[in-house]
């Protein structure tokens, strides 16, 4: 008895009985389909903090002044009240830390910035001219500001977008003025549109300025709150962060005992978090999606289990006529393959369409994955396995005698 | 009418006679000292006490008794459905009374052809797929199966029915695709359990004239079980059941000629379509 005369017999008995047969394939049908919906929705929401993360900089490391906990006194990173990081120390860093390619200061002055009859309250930075590079952040008009601006603390400002579209609607704002506390600063140039970041902020509302500028005329004060270090490769951030560290520790004469007064943020770390968040949230919508699945396995071995009490006259029949207990047997649990696997083929299509339907109906991010296509595949012919073995077990032991006699 | 029927029968009665009794005739069937004991609960059953019984090829027996006598444990154990508790069972040259499920299986498949009371035809199934059946399970490839099939379909007067459902066929030709699908694997020999008991008489006599038809114009060998006299007596042999024991014998000196009977039978309507 071939395999093939098996397959065929499997499909005609099937076919007698369409009806029933998409029944019980619906269960399987809903259960891939969610699976596959659940986990690209779960990917989708990942790529896209993955490609926000990746935005905010290129490996990048995040140094801010203070600590959590400074001599009992507990106070957020990057207090303006501290002033344990100074130009000097990211010099070093730029100087001595070989895994360091970018450093950029970053000093922050909520200001107005006036041009004309408009005025707009935004957050001034102050930033070194390698800014652009360490947060890939392109410029969109005229240029970025030079070292040379940097050295000789120069009134030059570049503006994001949101600024340039509230302050200078409809013109071009390079190589005009803005006031900001009464002392003219002229715009180089517009920063790209970069939209907002994963809280929600928008990123395009601010403006960027020398920080040798910002400290000496804006703030008045030399004190640096936050600066971001580019390393020179992904791998090469955790070797960044410890030696900053230790260089910093060096630099500010702490004692073996003593606690940092600074704090050294690996975003990578940060990107990882988030990952692992989503993929905690990929996993729980798979495996709800997954119980569905379960139910729909179910569903066959309940339909497989009537059939064969339906059947047991055509099984006697058929063991009556020649057919071995195994070929009665492999039937029935191909019938059970049969329905799940074609099951799990068409909802597959229908998972595919629904991930495609999300993001145009919802507004939600997906991605559909292959593995929880490959995974849905095996998922559901081991259902039809697991499910319809104990059924077409019960077929194969059926007595022909007893089963010709069945009413 | 009564002429008629004198004339024809000794030539039906010798042909027969003349397989059965030749010297060297092949049997089909040898049971020898077949016991059939069934444990029911705490209660053994003696189904069979010791049943020998040889057929030959081409004979056409009927087995009688009542219900209880035996005769249906007889007809599983010849179907290799059920295996004797003690005696040997040598079906067509080969012992078969020790076989497993499986070796009985292919032993079902190739050897012995089934026709059943209740006709057992696959419901949902055309004719033609249903006498294809047992080829599915003999590995015969399909252009041949078909071509078998149509044939053996052919034989039973049911040429252009063939892809009809059970379901749009009347009884006897139900039991007419269930006598072809018995045919197609060229059994041994051909087992019939009550086959006209779902049916009228004279659907029972067409039946029966398809019957004396296969074994008189191709030799096959046919075992047929019933209660009916009257269907008993289209046989060429009788074998009687009582008591799990062979009670009787004998061969039917003239065996009633069916295709002659519904000759002489008036024409009906026939309202089968």
């Amino acid at each position: 008895m071939n395999i093939l005369s098996i397959i065929r017999i499997a499909f005609l008995a099937l076919a007698r009985n369409k009806m029933r047969a998409a029944l019980t394939m619906l269960g399987i049908i809903i259960g891939v389909s969610a699976v596959i919906a659940m986990v690209s929705i779960g990917q989708g929401a990942q790529a896209s903090v993955q490609a926000q993360i990746e935005n905010m900089g290129t490996n990048l490391l995040f140094i801010s002044a203070g600590a959590q906990n400074v001599g009992g006194v507990r106070s957020g990173a990057g207090d303006t009240g501290t002033n344990t990081l100074t130009a000097e120390d990211l010099d070093a860093i730029r100087r001595e830390v070989p895994s360091v390619a970018m450093v950029t200061p970053n000093v922050n002055a909520r200001s107005q910035l006036v041009s004309g009859n408009l005025n707009w309250s935004t957050s001034l930075q102050g930033v070194s001219e390698q800014f652009p590079d360490v947060r890939k952040w392109t410029v969109q008009s005229g240029e970025f500001f030079a070292e040379t601006d940097v050295r000789t603390a120069a009134r030059v400002i570049v503006l994001g977008q949101t600024i340039a579209d509230n302050l200078f609607p409809g013109t071009d704002p390079v190589g005009q003025t803005v006031r900001v506390m009464n002392l003219p600063f002229r715009v180089v140039g517009v920063m790209a549109r970069k939209g907002q970041d994963p809280q929600g902020r928008d990123q395009d509302d601010t403006a960027l300025a020398p920080y040798t500028t910002v400290q000496k005329k804006i703030l008045g004060s030399p004190r640096l709150q936050i600066a971001y270090v580019s390393a020179i490769s992904q791998d090469a951030t955790y070797t960044a962060q410890a030696q900053i560290t230790d260089l910093l520790r060096q630099r500010h004469k702490l004692s073996a005992s003593d606690a940092n007064d600074f704090t050294v943020r690996n975003m990578t770390d940060v990107a990882e978090a988030a990952n692992e968040t989503n993929s905690i949230m990929t996993i729980l919508l798979g495996s709800i999606a997954g119980v569905s699945l379960l139910v729909g396995g179910i569903g066959i071995m309940n339909i497989m289990l009537v059939s064969v009490t339906e059947r047991t006259r055509e099984i006697g029949i058929r063991m009556a006529i020649g057919a071995r207990s195994s070929a009665v047997r492999t039937q029935f649990l191909i019938e059970s393959i049969v329905l799940s696997l074609t099951g799990g083929l068409v909802g597959i299509v229908l998972g595919i369409v629904a991930s495609l339907a999300i993001p145009l109906m919802l507004g939600w991010p997906t991605l559909v994955s292959t593995s929880a296509i490959i995974g849905s595949v095996l998922f559901s012919a081991a259902v039809g396995i697991f499910f319809g073995y104990y059924p077409a077990r019960k077929a194969a032991g059926l007595d022909p005698i007893e089963a010709l006699r069945y009413e | 009418m009564q002429a008629i029927l004198e004339i024809e029968r000794p030539e039906v009665e010798m042909s027969a006679r003349q397989l059965a009794q030749q010297p060297d005739a092949r049997p089909v069937i040898r049971l020898d000292q077949i016991h059939k004991t069934y444990t029911m609960g705490d209660v053994e059953v003696h189904a069979l006490r010791g049943v020998s019984l040889t057929i030959n090829e081409g004979e056409f027996v009927a087995i009688m008794g009542t219900s209880g006598s035996g005769k249906s444990t007889t007809m599983n154990i010849i179907g290799c459905l059920d295996r004797p508790t003690r005696g040997t069972y040598i079906l067509d040259g080969q012992d078969v009374s020790e076989l497993s499920k499986d070796e009985r299986a292919d032993i079902r498949n190739r050897k012995l052809g089934f026709v059943f009371q209740g006709f057992n035809l696959l419901s949902r199934t055309s004719a033609l797929e249903n006498v294809e059946l047992p080829m599915l399970y003999a590995d015969i490839d399909a252009t041949e199966r078909h071509a078998r099939a149509m044939d053996a379909l052919a034989s039973v007067g049911l040429a252009g029915r063939e892809h009809n459902h059970p379901n749009q066929l009347s009884g006897g030709q139900q039991q007419r695709v269930a006598i072809a699908r018995s045919l197609v694997n060229r059994p041994a020999l051909i087992l019939a359990d009550e086959p006209t008991g779902n049916l009228d008489s004279r659907t029972s006599i067409e039946v029966m004239e398809i019957f004396q038809k296969l074994n008189r114009e191709q030799g096959i060998t046919l075992v047929l079980v019933t209660h009916e006299p009257d269907i008993a007596e289209y046989a060429t042999r009788v074998v009687v059941f009582k008591d799990g024991r062979i009670k009787e014998d004998h061969n039917v000196a003239s065996p009633r000629d069916a295709s002659l009977e519904l000759r002489l039978l008036p024409d009906v309507e026939e309202d089968e379509d």
